[in-house]
């Protein structure tokens, strides 16, 4: 029984413990009696070997986690069955993985290794759940795996998988911030993918790790508008708002003549007092063109940049989404970038949405709202969509109401109005009193309906509702402040209420009326107060501040029937409760009562207290709000959100649009990982769906002013598009049998049909040869292949030659080793008729020339550039491949020696394998070497980097992290070249290398101990 | 994105929480609890509540708050809309969504929301990919599994993510391929006091129930497509054959979807005629009057088709939300029959089909509270009433035709018109 009582005091520090309705769970069978015994019993269902007890055990975990149980202690248990077979026990460790991983890190790191092999599954989902689950584990040692398999993931070749990777970049930014360069390299590479699929997610990365780098968006700006429609719905999205901030950036505001002509027209002049009108913009517009004024004369007219047109051209359908947030992200895209005329578009689609649930509705009330004061116009033909039901919730009543009142003009407001009136009848007591306050602010807007709705308020004054006639107290009050001279019954009358009404607001709006205006009621007033005097200890505070207000005004105008009343309330308040009342009242008195000591300002009392006042303004709640992102957090709660990026003003003059241009020329392919057939199976799955219409004509929306230059960005775009699409294919059968070839040709062929331009030819190399723009190991970016001189500028006479191991496949003879050569011209005159003669090599090794250069095109001009690949078959030796460099002039004579590293390509193994096939080179086979490791070596990052840089290897998974394996065969004889490198702990290091071919093995130790120890 | 859900019962107790970054304690829901007592209608808690650390996003469905923990800048609506579109996978999988029906299946509801969101974002909220990896769970298959062991999750893998119509299943097999079209309108209006309509508009959707075999290609044509102005289409949908034809061409999700919903106001009916002339299938004669000193009141309704098209309007009920000072009330249906709850001041009355020779009615008086005066607010009447046969705006499909597929599918058209938001003020 220890080990239950100590289990039980575990459990008491976790916060649910013992849970009496457990029972009731469906799952856990309430067969258990107790808690502690139940865990028992999972943890020995979870070691049996049984997978239906562990299924069952585990959805009883899971329920537990769903009710917020705490768990945790099984963990050790629990992670065992990380590999398990059966799928669904499988998820369900997942699921409580993630869940504890982050509080149980050392035992979490078990369950690694096992993701890790995930990661090299030929089946891309694993790869990808594999990934996933790894990304979501919150342990911070895990970091550099994350951050390789992130890397890892981003070229491989299934778009899911890249999908998923764009996923795991926010969580790994998230666990270590420090990442973020790293990630951003990631992002920039994804984000010049083409797959709908990446699009999304890896915008969403963006955003969430770099929204600040406008600058990786550029390129890939009319790609993402293309895909835009294909991508999946929340991705649309988070792209949309980020286009939304990246078009202000980029383009120049399209109402910026529009608003110049407006200011001081019509409108503005004709409601003195719309105090709700816009007035930041306003403003805005008067910087605008205190800056402006000058250049805009001379400017040319505004032209709308076609990329801007584009953006809103390919928006614009997705207002007929079924998902609310598109519609609503659109909607606020139309509204901060489209021109004045054509933001009205969306006024339908927000009027579809009202029909939505209810919290659709209060949110995009909520940007009507917003938009209805800036746009007025834009919403009144749906004026009646925002009729309110008596069903509908408080909140939305209350919204729709706003924007009833925003939408009201001299033609509408008698409607309205009368609308209104009935809903003054309703039974919600909040939205009468919201609806008062509505009919204040159309009065104040309004001067024509001013008396209207003055008569009509005053009328509630008896009603039966203490609030309804509190409320409007209130309103009158306002209103009044506007013009009091004309209403002295009226405030007669409100001073009569002062017996019946008890709502101390009203009590006070009434008092301080009184006070104010006492000049016009000099009867009645003293009377008030005196009434107030005997009721003053009981009043509210607020009250009680505007007895001494009233006390003070009579008895600076009447102080003659006022002196004493007034002595008396002050006596009252300066034993009042309150310190501000008392303070208030010591104030006055000072103040207004002359005494000797009284100061210079009791001789200004009367102006203090009887200044005019000026009339307040009633403006919307939402007037402003549109600074914020319509439809954003942030706008809804009118305060900034964290994370929230700024919406920028739109800049002074457009930055340069060319920035966007993309070359058509860069879109090789990054993948070449997996074999080629499961690529090409994937592969079929790719072409967009709505590419059938799009395919020949490109976007085809008519009529558009500026449709001939649009149409051409359109077409380039598209055509790029569909070209690497033809490349990709191009690469994969880069990598297929001989006899592809003649495919490849005729695919080449329909290349050169799309593109009649000249592009074709440097396309039809790459075909053939494909380019390695970045190496099949992903440690190992692209720039680290190391160049090596094969002709120097002065002995070329100009002509300059470097060579490097491309390490891709060469696909005409796969036996060979792929070299790329790259020719310079760095001579005044053009080089011809490049090519290869009289090659002098080794018994058995043979060479593929790479095609006569100058075929084509007939020269390499003066400081041209161009590079080529050849084939070597070394035979799996480091002798040197001779032979003679011919121009149409002169000939060289040049050598190619490889380093040993290079005459392998990298196999795919497990860990199992891994070790099944070094049992089996043992002996004369294996050599080992010890090794103190370099200052800059250590960590396996760094060993990993180091041994894949000196060979053509690939790393084999392996459950420890002191040991990294890599594995790669022979390209001639296609022999096993095994490597593990062993790390300890101080520094020292001991390499493996197996392999058939002893002298390959014991060159490839010394290159490896040489770049282990630099 | 979104942190973490937390599911929160009508009496407040949170039954079930799942996090998708690192925990959130449920303490936060305590704000929301706060916002709950403040808001008078269970309906009335504001959808987003800011607290100190975090935002919560909450829907009202079933009587069930799904509360959702942001913490930082999202749109709302992206929020709300998943909420959503998680309640509908529940519904679908479950039948019906209920504090019971998802703690019977709670392993597949966490199962579901691990695989329809990533890390707060969403990733598969396809119901067609989702019943890939996870079967729903049906009788049948429940008892199976007991018996056998064997699973929910999909055994083979889900292949429909990295399709290119995403929403459909690959290997759809029928042995009678059917496709039917409910084309099913609701009428919103208000009716004022005189009988003249304020406001009508008409909500339109086409459900489909769609069982065909393989991948067939469908187009959809009308009669008179110019009524569908205001449209919002399912992403099967082929925007652009749309904008230029007008004909609805689509590969069809499998089983049940909403095709396309849309929105006929007055105005792009007629539009010369600026005020609604939507057809209002009902007229209601009202008569409900308070004395002012005398306890009593008269209440009198009565009920006639109009503008039916010939068609009889069933299932008709009548909801309305009597004053606050109606102690009780003694009416006297003509048929149907009617409850009055003294509690909530909820009169129902269940009138079901209108006779056109013989109009029904509810005539009586209502007690009020002794000595107090004469409420002044005047009672809303919602009506709800069904037409079968008939869509009120017109709207008539021309024909079905299928491409891909060999087979001759089974293909049928329904129309029906329904009351939405249905009021009449008196």
């Amino acid at each position: 029984m220890s080990a239950n009582s100590a289990f039980n005091e575990e459990k008491g520090g976790s916060s649910n413990v013992g849970e009496p309705e457990y029972g009731h769970d469906p799952a856990s069978g309430g067969i258990f009696s107790s808690d502690y015994k139940r865990h028992d019993d999972l943890k020995e269902m979870l070691d049996s070997n049984k997978d239906s007890l562990k299924l069952e055990a585990m959805k009883r975990i899971v329920a537990m986690i769903a009710r917020g149980k705490n768990a945790s202690d099984l963990f050790p248990a629990v992670v065992k069955n990380v590999a398990c077979k059966n799928i669904e026990v499988k998820k369900l460790v997942y699921v409580y993985l993630v869940r504890y991983a982050e509080e149980q890190q050392d035992l979490a790191l078990l369950s690694i290794s096992t993701f890790q092999r995930g990661l090299k599954d030929p089946n891309q989902l694993i790869r990808a759940s594999a990934l996933r689950v790894l990304s979501s584990i919150r342990v911070t040692i895990i970091v550099p795996i994350m951050m390789l398999a992130i890397k890892e993931a981003a070229s491989d070749m299934s778009p899911y998988v890249r999908k998923t990777a764009a996923h795991a970049i926010p969580k790994l930014y998230s666990l270590d911030p420090d990442q973020k360069d790293c990630l951003i390299e990631v992002i920039e590479k994804l984000l010049a993918d083409k797959t709908t699929l990446v699009a999304g997610s890896v915008v969403m990365a963006f955003e969430e790790v770099c929204p600040e780098r406008i600058d990786l968006i550029h390129k890939n700006y009319r790609k993402l508008c293309n895909l835009l429609i294909d991508v999946e719905e929340w991705g649309q999205v988070v792209i949309i708002n980020m286009l939304t901030r990246y078009a202000r950036t980029q383009f120049l505001n399209p109402n910026m003549n529009e608003s110049l002509l407006e200011e001081g027209g019509g409108e503005k002049a004709f409601y003195g007092s719309d105090g709700d009108d816009d007035e930041e913009e306003d403003k805005d517009e008067k910087d605008k063109k205190k800056a402006e004024a000058p250049s805009v004369v001379k400017r040319k007219p505004y032209v709308m940049d076609p990329d801007h047109r584009l953006l809103l051209r390919n928006t614009k359908p997705l207002l007929q989404s079924r998902n609310a947030a598109v519609v609503m992200a659109v909607a606020q895209l139309y509204f901060h970038l489209a021109p004045k005329a054509e933001v009205g578009v969306i006024a339908k689609a927000l009027v579809r949405l009202m029909r939505s649930h209810s919290e659709v509705q209060y949110v995009v009330l909520q940007n009507v709202a917003t938009m209805s004061i800036k746009r007025r116009g834009m919403f009144e033909p749906y004026l009646k969509s925002f009729y309110i039901r008596s069903t509908d919730p408080t909140q939305i009543k209350v919204l729709k109401l706003e924007v009833l009142t925003n939408l009201a003009n001299e033609t509408n407001i008698s409607t309205i109005l009368r609308e209104f009136q009935t809903y003054i009848k309703s039974m919600d007591k909040d939205f009468v009193a919201a609806t008062i306050q509505a009919i204040g602010r159309c009065a104040t807007n309004i001067g024509e309906v001013r008396d209207t709705c003055l008569n009509g308020l005053v009328q509630l004054l008896s009603n039966r509702d203490e609030l309804v006639v509190a409320e409007s107290v209130v309103v009158i009050k306002k209103l009044l402040q506007m013009q009091p001279e004309q209403h002295s019954d009226i405030i007669k009358h409100m001073a009569k209420l002062t017996d019946n009404i008890q709502v101390p607001m009203a009590r006070a709006s009434i008092l301080w009326l009184i006070g104010e205006y006492c000049e016009h009621v000099p009867k009645i007033a003293p009377d008030v107060l005196r009434k107030m005097a005997k009721t003053f200890t009981n009043e509210e505070d607020i009250v009680k501040l505007q007895i001494i207000n009233l006390a003070a005004k009579l008895y600076l105008t009447n102080s003659k029937q006022t002196k004493l009343l007034t002595q008396y309330v002050l006596n009252l308040a300066k034993y009042d409760q309150n310190y501000d009342i008392r303070d208030r009242a010591r104030f006055i008195r000072q103040l207004i009562v002359p005494t000797d000591k009284s100061g210079a300002l009791s001789k200004y009392a009367k102006k203090l207290f009887l200044a005019l006042k000026p009339a307040p303004v009633l403006e919307s709640p939402f007037k402003d709000r549109d600074h914020f992102q319509l439809g954003s957090l942030s706008h809804l709660l009118n305060a900034k959100a964290g994370g929230y990026q700024e919406l920028p003003d739109w800049p002074e003059a457009a930055p340069d649009p060319s920035v966007r241009n993309v070359e058509v020329k860069e879109s090789v392919p990054e993948w070449t990982k997996c074999s080629s057939r499961e690529k090409r199976k994937e592969k079929k799955v790719e072409k967009p769906f709505y590419s059938d219409s799009e395919g020949e004509s490109g976007p085809t929306e008519s009529a558009d002013s500026d449709t001939a230059s649009d149409s051409e960005s359109g077409s380039e775009e598209s055509g790029s598009g569909s070209e690497s699409e033809e490349s990709d294919q191009q690469s994969e059968s880069g990598s297929e049998e001989d006899e592809e070839e003649e495919e490849r040709k005729k695919k080449k062929e329909k290349i050169k049909d799309i593109f009649p331009l000249n592009i074709s030819v440097c396309l039809a190399d790459h075909a053939i040869f494909p380019l390695p723009v970045s190496t099949n190991q992903t440690i190992t970016p692209s720039g680290n292949l190391k160049t090596y001189e094969l002709l120097h500028r002065i002995t070329g006479e100009g002509l300059s030659v470097e060579y490097c191991f491309s390490r891709q496949p060469f696909s005409p003879d796969p036996h060979m080793v792929a070299v790329q050569i790259q020719f310079t011209n760095s001579a005044a005159s053009e080089a011809k008729n490049l090519h290869i003669e009289d090659a002098k090599l080794q018994s058995g090794m043979r060479m593929k020339e790479f095609p006569e250069i100058g075929h084509h095109r007939c020269t390499l001009p003066a400081g041209e550039t161009v590079s080529v690949v050849m084939g070597i078959d070394f035979c799996d030796s480091t002798q040197a491949a001779n032979f003679q460099l011919c121009t149409h002039t002169r000939k060289f004579f040049v050598s190619i020696q490889p380093p040993v590293g290079e005459l392998m390509m990298p196999i795919f193994m497990t860990e199992n394998e891994f070790k099944k096939e070094q049992g089996q080179l043992m002996g004369m086979n294996e050599i080992t070497e010890k090794v103190t490791l370099g200052e800059k070596c250590h960590g396996e990052h760094a060993v990993i980097q180091r041994v894949t840089t000196a060979a053509n290897l690939s790393r084999v998974p392996c459950g420890s992290d002191k040991e990294c394996r890599f594995a790669g065969k022979t390209v001639t004889s296609g022999s096993l070249v095994l490597v593990s490198v062993v790390t300890k702990d101080n520094g020292a290091a001991q390499v493996t290398v197996n392999c058939e071919k002893m002298v390959i093995g014991t060159m490839l130790v010394k290159d490896i101990l040489q770049t282990l120890t630099q | 994105m979104i942190h973490s859900l937390f599911l929160v019962n009508s009496s407040g107790d949170i039954f079930l929480e799942k996090h998708w970054k690192s925990v959130v304690s449920r303490s936060v829901c305590d704000y929301f609890f706060e916002a709950q007592e403040r808001a008078s209608e269970p309906e009335n808690v504001p959808p987003v509540i800011p607290t100190p650390h975090h935002y919560l996003i909450s829907v009202l469905r079933h009587r069930i708050y799904f509360v959702a923990v942001i913490q930082s800048e999202v749109p709302p609506l992206f929020v709300i809309e998943f909420l959503h579109r998680v309640v509908d996978t529940f519904q679908d999988y479950f039948g019906v969504c209920t504090e019971a029906a998802i703690k019977d299946n709670v392993v597949v509801v966490y199962e579901l929301l691990e695989e329809m969101l990533d890390n707060g974002f969403p990733l598969a909220t396809e119901s067609n990919i989702l019943k890939e990896l996870i079967k729903p769970p049906t009788i049948l298959r429940t008892v199976v599994n007991t018996i056998t062991g064997s699973t929910n999750v999909g055994e083979q893998l889900p292949t429909g993510q990295l399709s290119v119509v995403p929403w459909r299943r690959t290997g759809v097999k029928y042995t009678n391929n059917e496709a039917y079209f409910d084309v099913v309108e609701e009428i919103d209006a208000i009716i004022d006091k005189s009988g003249s309509t304020i406001t009508a508009e008409i909500q339109g959707v086409i459900d489909a129930c769609v069982k065909l075999t393989g991948m067939p290609d469908l187009t959809l044509s009308f009669m008179n497509p110019r009524l569908l102005d205001d449209v919002s289409f399912h992403p099967c949908v082929r925007f652009k054959r749309w904008e230029a034809e007008r004909i609805l061409s689509f590969i069809p999700p499998d089983g049940n979807f909403r095709l396309l919903s849309y929105h006929v106001s007055s105005q792009n009916l007629h539009p010369l005629r600026s005020t609604s002339l939507v057809a209002i299938p009902v007229y209601v004669k009202h008569n409900i009057t308070f004395r002012e000193g005398s306890s009593q009141g008269r209440f009198e309704l009565t009920l006639g088709p109009k503008q039916t098209m010939g068609k009889g309007v069933e299932a008709v009920l009548v909801n309305s939300q009597l004053p606050r000072g109606v102690l009780n009330t003694n009416l006297n249906p003509s048929q149907g029959t009617y409850t009055f709850d003294p509690v909530t001041k909820l009169l129902t009355w269940d009138v079901g089909k209108i006779n056109p020779q013989k109009l029904p009615s509810l005539k009586g008086s209502m007690s009020l509270q002794a000595g107090a005066s004469k409420p002044d607010e005047n009672p809303t009447i919602n009506i709800q009433f069904k037409i079968q046969q008939s869509a009120l705006s017109g709207l008539k499909v021309n024909r079905l035709d299928m491409y891909g597929e060999k087979y001759k599918p089974f293909k049928g058209i329904k129309y029906m018109t329904k009351a939405g938001k249905f009021q009449v003020r008196t």
